[in-house]
């Protein structure tokens, strides 16, 4: 049920023709209904930002694990970016290769349901929402259980000598896979979205004037579908860049992403607040400009 | 504001401009509608006539002007203070709710104890009672359309406001449904206003109409007058067809004027002309305009041409013909007789018309092809 | 002879044509397989008769289904689960519904700045709203009587729901005709009357389904939740802290049995509503 709702808004961009004209005072019934809503982010997202910032900013009383003092303490950024360097790395080539795969799998999915389905559209809707309704840590789990020693995936791909470990739990290719399989469906909603909207007739004459399927695609459909798909990367990529549940139930015990040195910076080991905190401004530094960069190559400007 | 809805009498428009940014959708309109008449606002897409009806409904405030039923200033009030209903465009049914509770939606807002059996009997009026139970979504368009028109009817409004009712309907349903709009209208007695780009709707259905372009009103009158009499260019235009041609007053020949109009004399009377000397527009309508072989006795009103084409419309038969100017005119000519028609393109004919039916109006800018 | 010859390229053509028009059919049923094995899995290990640890089939039991809540902490979290949706998804979508009704009917000085404050949240990685909240509770609210725990989880769920909310409802509000409530304002219906009897019902399904994401994304989070949680547990924390000694098989009972409601309210709410548009084919926007 999750991205689908919200998705057909990001890419029709309306709305001005909509607009109240000029009623006097209107405005303050804006404001009004606006209000609650914009002071519960004010205190529960800005606010808890800026807090970040300044404990990023903290320093820790040597002898005392767990407090702290306000400090300008810029070195923690420096010590977060050396100490973790490689944990950024590895969230961002994980997500970066999940993002990958959920999108060659979520594209004949959406083009399917978009042209292909007929009557079984619904139910293929269903199909991609319903799993969201078992716990995604089970899923996850049962992830764990699938790529398990004994299970028929190792066995079937030691048989073949496709692994080279012996082992396919544990290793970053079980964190990659479980990234894929949970972020799936953020890409199949907005890919099917979009494509949903486009003219068959469109991709038909494409059919016609270039004959060739591969062509018609690259050159037809999906620029048709890019607003579904930049939704879609974004969707998938921003949480499985900060994920750290896949890394801790599938993953191996060292080689962690930076989701899991904050979690447990923070949750686990007394005194790592404001290095984990630099790592989280880092983190959502690093994805705020990354979309905005990536917004800007691919994308319409109207995201929301 | 209760008496608001009470407010009786004929409708009035003072010198109402509306202005979007740099945009001037009416530009200073005055208007008088007699209470009980069907008028037609009449014009293209974007000359104001919508802009001019949401503002009499009150969905759109004048930026100067004043809005009167009677003696009541409607100015400044609400659509829900008024005593103005509209037939939308898309006909805008409430499509949660029931036919009859569409209807009757009115009515229960006014708190009216009746408003069931008023909604009945609405519905009874545009023949809908049988589709009471239904919702909008399960009508076709015309039906929808009857609907949107009960709805607004039951309330029995001072002002009935009609945004091109008939544009989403095919041709066949849109004849029926003028026959059936002007029957509703002199039972019901109400005043309704009519907004509508095509001329012929507007001709058929209403007493008056009065033909807008960019905000203003060019003409207004009965059809008839507007057809026979237009006083400008774009009335002559977009009211019917028009042959019309740049001319210049050369003289006066009795109650006629004496024009030359590309080197060719014609005559127009001078009631029949808004220019009296100078330049001036000269026009006949193509029905009025007489075709054939050889030159007509009695000179004066005739012009040799080059025929261009001839398409066969059953009634009549419709000829393009090349004027010595290079402009070209279009006359039509009844079928009164069964011979087939000999004329061909490339043809010499001459044309003719009695100078009675001509008119003249004023040339106002630049020159431009007047015959389609 | 010279038949066979001519049949028998066609015949594989045949072959190959069906497989190209059903190909991306094919892909598309095997990721939806792919979608649904942990879940099957899930069911299936409901039944395992495991002895320490959940991983490996060992045998066939019902008594994981006897009694879910044998399990200490498995109910008790369920329930707190259930409440923080119910409380968070009111309140996320009343709010968010308010937003998305300014946002779409209204012309404003800010409204840019709202857009990006109503789009970041959802840009945010939930670790570094989850970790920004545990600051600021630890070293903020708490001073204020605010403590991490229930009301924590609550205030939070209702923070990153409110975005989605306001966007979904957008989208319904956008597709509405402005001309309908313009009739209803013709129609004698004041502001409050043309709100109530026509614009509410009118966006109401986008409302729902608004709500029901809300309720799903509360339901699910486990991130943030971990962080501003203190000792309370919700299911997914349950599921998350059992998991380093072995998930118990009543977890799995108790999520595929949410799953099963789930999509069982999901395909009711389908069937009443085609039931109840029934006829109506030629509805357009």
């Amino acid at each position: 049920m999750s991205a689908a709702a919200h998705i057909p808004s990001s890419t029709k961009g309306e709305g001005g023709a909509q607009e109240v004209r000029a009623p006097a005072g209107s405005r303050w019934m804006a404001y009004l209904l606006l209000l609650p809503g914009l002071l519960w982010l004010g205190v529960f997202f800005v606010l808890p930002l800026v807090q970040l910032g300044a404990v990023s900013l903290q320093s820790r009383w040597p002898d005392f694990p767990g407090y702290y003092y306000p400090d300008l303490n810029w070195h923690n950024y420096v010590q977060a970016l050396t100490d973790y360097g490689p944990h950024f790395a590895r969230s961002f080539v994980y997500a970066g290769l999940a993002t990958l795969f959920a999108f060659v799998l979520a594209y004949p999915l959406a083009y399917a349901m978009a042209f292909k389905a007929g009557r079984w559209r619904g139910i293929m809707m269903i199909c991609i929402i319903a799993p969201f309704f078992t716990s995604f840590i089970l899923r996850t789990f049962a992830w764990a259980q699938i790529l398990s020693d004994e299970g028929w995936v190792a066995d079937v791909l030691n048989a073949l000598h496709l692994l080279p470990g012996g082992q396919i739990i544990n290793t970053p290719i079980a964190v990659v896979a479980g990234l894929t399989y949970n972020f799936l469906p953020f890409m199949v909603l907005p890919i099917y979205a979009s494509l949903e909207r486009a003219d068959p007739r469109v991709i038909e004459a494409g059919g016609d004037l270039y004959a060739n399927g591969l062509t018609t695609f690259r050159t037809v459909t999906l620029p048709m579908s890019m607003p579904g798909v930049l939704a879609g990367t974004l969707l998938t990529f921003i949480p499985a860049a900060g994920d750290f549940v896949n890394m801790e139930l599938l993953g191996p015990q060292r080689g962690k992403m930076v989701g899991n040195v904050i979690n447990d910076q923070f949750l686990a080991i007394p005194g790592g607040y404001p290095i984990a905190a630099a790592l989280s401004f880092t983190l959502m530094a690093a994805i705020l400009v990354m979309v905005f960069l990536y917004v800007r190559r691919f994308g319409t400007e109207e995201l929301v | 504001m209760g008496d608001l809805r009470d407010a009786h009498g004929d409708l009035q428009l003072e010198s109402v401009t509306k202005r979007f940014g740099d945009f001037v959708a009416v530009d200073g309109l005055d208007l008088e509608v007699p209470r009980g008449s069907f008028f037609a606002l009449l014009g293209p897409s974007g000359c104001g006539k919508t802009t001019t009806l949401r503002m009499i409904a009150g969905l759109e405030q004048p930026t100067a002007g004043r809005v009167l039923i009677g003696d009541t200033d409607l100015t400044g009030s609400r659509p829900y203070e008024r005593p103005v209903n509209t037939v939308f465009q898309s006909y805008a049914l409430f499509p949660h709710l029931s036919v009859h509770d569409n209807v009757a939606f009115g009515p229960k807002r006014r708190k009216a104890k009746d408003a069931d059996t008023r909604a009945g009997e609405a519905l009874e009026l545009v023949q809908m009672a049988d589709f009471a139970a239904r919702k909008p979504a399960q009508l076709s368009g015309g039906q929808q359309q009857r609907v949107a028109l009960a709805r607004a009817l039951v309330n029995r409004p001072e002002v009935l406001l009609l945004d091109e009712p008939l544009g989403a309907l095919d041709l066949k349903l849109r004849r029926e449904m003028q026959v059936e709009l002007k029957r509703i209208q002199t039972e019901v007695g109400l005043t309704f206003i009519h907004v509508t780009h095509d001329q012929e709707e507007a001709m058929t259905m209403a007493d008056t109409v009065a033909v807008m372009n960019r905000g203003h009103i060019e003409q207004m009158g009965p059809p008839e007058e507007l057809y026979d009499l237009p006083r400008t260019r774009f009335v002559a235009n977009f009211v019917g067809q028009a042959n019309m041609g740049p001319g210049t007053v050369e003289g006066t020949d009795g109650d006629y004027l004496v024009a030359d109009v590309y080197g060719t004399k014609v005559k127009v009377k001078r009631s029949r002309s808004q220019v009296q000397e100078g330049s001036l527009l000269f026009g006949v309508r193509p029905e009025k305009v007489q075709v054939s072989r050889t030159q007509p006795e009695g000179g004066g009103n005739d012009v040799m041409g080059v025929v261009k084409d001839v398409s066969f419309l059953g009634v009549a038969t419709a000829y393009l013909v090349e004027m010595p100017s290079g402009t070209i005119w279009s006359c039509y000519e009844q079928n009164l007789d069964v011979e087939p028609i000999d004329l061909r393109p490339g043809d010499q004919v001459w044309l003719r018309w009695n100078p009675a039916h001509a008119f003249a109006v004023a040339p106002e800018g630049a020159l431009q092809e007047a015959a389609r | 002879m010279a038949s066979t010859t001519a049949h028998r390229p066609s015949a594989t053509r045949r072959t190959r044509t069906w497989l190209a028009d059903h190909f991306v059919m094919l892909v598309a049923v095997a990721v939806l397989v792919y979608l649904f094995l942990p879940v099957a899995y899930t069911f299936a290990f409901s039944f395992n008769d495991h002895g320490k640890t959940n991983i490996v089939w060992q045998g066939f039991t019902l008594e994981h289904w006897k009694d879910p809540c044998g399990v200490p902490g498995a109910c008790e979290s369920l329930v707190t689960s259930l409440q923080v949706g119910a409380i968070s998804t009111f309140i996320a979508t009343v709010l968010g519904t308010m937003m998305a009704l300014a946002m779409v009917r209204y012309r404003f000085r800010g409204k840019a700045m709202s857009n990006v404050l109503i789009f970041i949240p959802m840009a945010t990685p939930e670790i570094v709203l989850g970790a920004s909240l545990l600051t600021i509770f630890v070293q903020g609210f708490t001073n204020l009587g605010l403590r991490l725990g229930f009301w924590a989880i609550v205030f939070a769920h209702i923070m990153f729901c409110i975005s989605f909310v306001v966007v979904t409802v957008r989208a319904r509000i956008q597709s509405l005709d402005p001309r309908i409530e313009e009739a209803a304002q013709d129609l004698y219906a004041g502001p409050q009357s043309t709100f109530w009897k026509v614009t509410f019902p009118l966006i109401l399904p986008g409302v729902l389904g608004a709500a029901m994401l809300a309720f799903s994304l509360s339901f699910d989070d486990f991130i943030i939740t971990n962080f501003v949680s203190g000792n309370e547990s919700t299911f997914p924390k349950f599921v998350y802290v059992s998991a380093r000694r072995g998930i118990p098989a009543e977890a799995n009972v108790i999520g595929f049995s949410m799953f099963v409601i789930a999509v069982a309210l999901v395909v009711a709410a389908q069937v009443v509503r085609s039931l109840r548009t029934s006829g109506s084919t030629n509805q357009k926007g």
